[in-house]
């Protein structure tokens, strides 16, 4: 991911916190950390709890300073900066909590024009400004409620509308979703896609969720142990995983090859070849069944699904191949050659029904 | 026996007066330094705002020193300070000092509670948002747990009604003074069970506007 003009740089990022002890081994929450975040892409940080997504996210608006290593934004290194600047810094970027993290003795209109007041805005000016914000989140008629009164994705909203107020060129969103249901992600990640898109806002994103990866990210760093282990666009991290880590978490996105036991159930009512076939942008279903047609095999779906992307199909397709074995092999070469494909079970033969006469 | 009521009556009111004036400079007083204790503790906690563990220590063993002393003995202990700084021991203004250092200590420890109760993610948006150290505490923490705090010095105002009780054993007046001098001392049950009433009535109202106005607070 590195570009010429990164938005986001960490530099060798060591990060150690005390152990809770006091005692010999401090904890590493980060281990050795370089990444560059392009300007105005959307990132995905994945990673199990305690992988140091966290920390990381935090060392760009300097809530965390790193042990060693610097963290540079738009050319300027923050990590020395006193605290009155870092103040200044921090109002330049805007952040979402998983749980809100409302003020609940201020109004939503209160909540959305802190950061503006903080900034030393007129009083007529953060009223106006907090209206429009507001109308892009869709809570005009909010303003006056105080934040209990609201709703998860409610809150959600006024919590982006709040971190939108100074106009950020960065939005950190730290498992913004993983408190909210199916549909009110679904409004959140529609609602920070459009973050990016009008405004080019650089959004870094928390998450343990690949829906989420899925739906928002242009790019992904996997985490584990405080370090990255790996990184790339999102459609060839899923389409190309490296780590079992990434496999792992890809396959709750994504409906791959079925597991151990549903392949049992799938050769118990399927007695031909079962082959796992990866469907992707230059290789998709049309083909597969082209070829099967001109080898002579029939194929039929018994398992999966293709799923977007990146606007990219993306997905792994089960077929049971009947026909002359001969035929099945040669038709599984072919396709191999142009995706990744995997037999899962071979033809049965078929059982002698015998009634012992 | 006949309570001679027409010349104690004025005796009473005139005690509900210095029991009013010792209860009202206390919890002002106190009040405030009470406030400033425990948003120090606060603050000043490992892993908070101002995070500074020697502050943090100093202030928690003072506290913990003076609060467990009961009050009566607290009140002779601290007499020479009394003495020097109001020039008496004897009197309603005698009686302020002690009992406003012994409850600003307490108020300390009940706004530190109040406050560490305050969700750190709450204290994380604000610093995000890019204010300062102390706007966060004023601004958004003391707000935040503004309820709670109401509650908590409404407790308070009750046990300063107890200890200017106990004011009345240096010569502080008040409606201690008054039960033990005109009922205890001179077998006069009706005037002790007249005194706990006055008191009673005092408590109930201070706890029911506590409780409203926390109630109003909450109910945003």
């Amino acid at each position: 991911m590195s570009d010429i003009d990164p938005h986001i740089r960490f530099i060798s990022i060591f990060k150690e916190y005390p152990s809770p002890r006091g005692k010999e081994s401090s904890v590493k929450a980060l281990d050795g950390v370089s990444l560059d975040i392009a300007r105005g892409s959307v990132v995905g940080i994945v990673g199990y709890s305690g992988a140091g997504k966290s920390t990381l996210v935090r060392l760009i608006n300097g809530l965390e300073l790193p042990t060693s290593g610097s963290v540079v934004i738009d050319g300027t290194d923050i990590t020395g900066l006193p605290e009155t600047k870092l103040q200044k810094v921090r109002s330049r970027i805007g952040m979402i909590f998983q749980h809100f993290n409302l003020f609940g003795s201020r109004t939503v209109a209160g909540n959305v024009g802190y950061p503006l007041k903080i900034a030393g805005w007129s009083r007529e000016n953060i009223k106006a400004r907090v209206t429009e914000l507001l109308r892009f989140v869709d809570l005009e008629d909010k303003a006056d409620v105080y934040p209990r009164r609201l709703s998860g994705g409610q809150k959600q909203r006024v919590g982006i509308a709040r971190a939108l107020a100074t106009s950020p060129e960065i939005l950190l969103a730290d498992e913004a979703t993983s408190a909210l249901d199916p549909e009110t992600t679904t409004e959140v990640l529609g609602l920070l896609r459009r973050v990016n898109q009008e405004f080019g806002t650089t959004t870094v994103v928390i998450t343990h969720e690949m829906a989420v990866v899925r739906e928002l990210c242009d790019n992904v760093v996997m985490m584990e142990k405080g370090r990255i282990i790996e990184a790339g666009s999102t459609y060839s991290l899923f389409s190309n995983p490296v780590t079992d880590t990434t496999r792992k978490f890809i396959a709750t996105a994504i409906q791959g090859t079925p597991s151990a036991a549903t392949l049992e159930r799938l050769r118990a009512r399927h007695p031909g070849t079962i082959v796992a076939i990866e469907i992707n942008e230059e290789y998709g279903s049309s083909e597969v069944n082209r070829m099967l047609a001109a080898a002579q095999v029939t194929g039929t779906v018994v398992f999966g699904g293709v799923t977007e992307i990146g606007e990219r199909p993306l997905g792994t397709l089960t077929y049971e191949l009947t026909g002359p074995p001969e035929a099945i092999t040669a038709a599984i070469e072919q396709i191999a050659a142009h995706t990744r494909t995997e037999v899962l079970s071979s033809q049965q033969p078929q059982k002698e029904v015998s009634h012992g006469h | 026996m006949d309570t001679d009521w027409p010349t104690l009556l004025p005796v009473l009111l005139q005690s509900v007066q210095e029991t009013l004036v010792m209860v009202t400079a206390t919890i002002v007083l106190s009040g405030i330094a009470g406030l400033i204790i425990g948003a120090a503790l606060y603050a000043s906690r490992p892993g908070n705002l101002f995070e500074q563990p020697v502050v943090f220590g100093i202030l928690n063993v003072i506290v913990n020193i003076v609060r467990p002393i009961p009050f009566i003995i607290f009140i002779t202990a601290i007499g020479p300070l009394t003495l020097l700084v109001v020039g008496t021991t004897i009197g309603t203004a005698a009686a302020i000092l002690p009992m406003t250092l012994m409850a600003s200590v307490v108020i300390g420890r009940v706004v530190e509670q109040n406050l560490v109760a305050v969700d750190p993610g709450i204290v994380e948006a604000s610093r995000a948002a890019g204010a300062g150290r102390l706007r966060t505490l004023f601004s958004i923490v003391l707000p935040e747990a503004l309820a709670p705090l109401i509650l908590g010095y409404t407790f308070m105002l009750i046990a300063i009604v107890d200890m200017s009780a106990m004011a009345g054993v240096v010569g502080g007046g008040g409606l201690g003074n008054f039960a033990i001098m005109y009922g205890y001392q001179q077998f006069d049950w009706n005037v002790t069970l007249v005194t706990v009433t006055v008191i009673i009535v005092m408590v109930q109202v201070a706890q029911l506007v506590g409780n409203w106005v926390s109630q109003l607070i909450l109910r945003r």
